[in-house]
């Protein structure tokens, strides 16, 4: 059932535990529009509400970039983000989260990754967002096919999963500080 | 046993296949499962020695044992954002 589709497909399984809210993250194939996503958090409580947009940049290493195939393991990516945004809630005290990954053939300037965040305070959004970006690219498992203007195509250098520092799905330790 | 690989990314442009079956005796670990493939030699050789595995889309160590259908995907180095 979980073939490794180019890109990978819509919609996306959830599973989280019972009982608890479903986390806000989503992998799709269609453009993110980055007003729905920010519209899901946001409380009256909140003083603080932050938008991280990832875009796919024009150059890289000197080179003209055309574009960028996202491709994903999708059910396993729909259950590790879905294991981030829940770190994000449950150790920075920001609940209100909602992800956005997209995957298939982005051009540049497209949105690849979009993340809302809101909470009482700038300094618990900031890091809630900053956690989930970082995750994002430590173990979410996502690969970049860049395309050049002038010919000629690559995967992106990555970061190796290592389950012994908590990649995957499974808890991670703090890494809020971490760069 | 049977079990069913995934190849992703860069690694199911080396193998030049996304999904395979492959047979196993009972007992067998993610790490007997790689050296086996690697042994068929190319293009499956062009494997990494340690490449990381997801067992039923949970990572694992090479040491992890396998049972009868799992689902074990190799993981290229990930490049999400």
């Amino acid at each position: 059932m979980n073939t490794p589709a180019r890109g990978g497909s819509v919609p996306v399984a959830r599973a989280h535990p019972p009982g608890a809210p479903a986390p806000d993250a989503a992998i799709q194939r269609e453009p993110i529009d980055p007003a729905t996503v920010l519209s899901r958090v946001g409380a009256p409580s909140d003083g603080a509400v932050l938008l991280f947009l990832g875009t796919v940049r024009n150059h890289a290493d000197g080179r003209a970039v055309g574009g960028m195939r996202y491709e994903t393991y999708e059910a396993m990516a729909a259950e590790v983000l879905e294991a981030i945004v829940r770190e994000a809630a449950e150790r920075l005290g920001t609940p209100r989260v909602a992800v956005v990954h997209r995957v298939g053939e982005l051009g540049v300037g497209d949105v690849s990754v979009a993340i809302a965040v809101s909470s009482p305070h700038r300094e618990s959004a900031y890091a809630a967002s900053r956690h989930v970006i970082e995750e994002i690219k430590r173990r979410l498992p996502v690969w970049k096919h860049e395309h050049f203007v002038a010919g000629g195509a690559r995967w992106v250098d990555g970061h190796a999963l290592d389950p012994q520092s908590g990649s995957g799905a499974e808890t991670a330790p703090d890494r809020a500080g971490e760069r | 046993m049977q079990v069913r690989t995934l190849f992703f990314a860069a690694y199911r442009d080396a193998v030049g296949t996304t999904a395979l079956q492959v047979d196993l005796p009972e007992g067998a670990t993610v790490g007997d499962l790689v050296n086996g493939l690697r042994a068929r030699g190319a293009p499956f050789d062009r494997l990494p020695e340690l490449p990381a595995v997801a067992v039923n889309r949970t990572l694992v160590r090479g040491d992890a044992a396998l049972s009868n259908g799992d689902e074990i995907a190799f993981l290229p180095p990930v490049a999400g954002g």
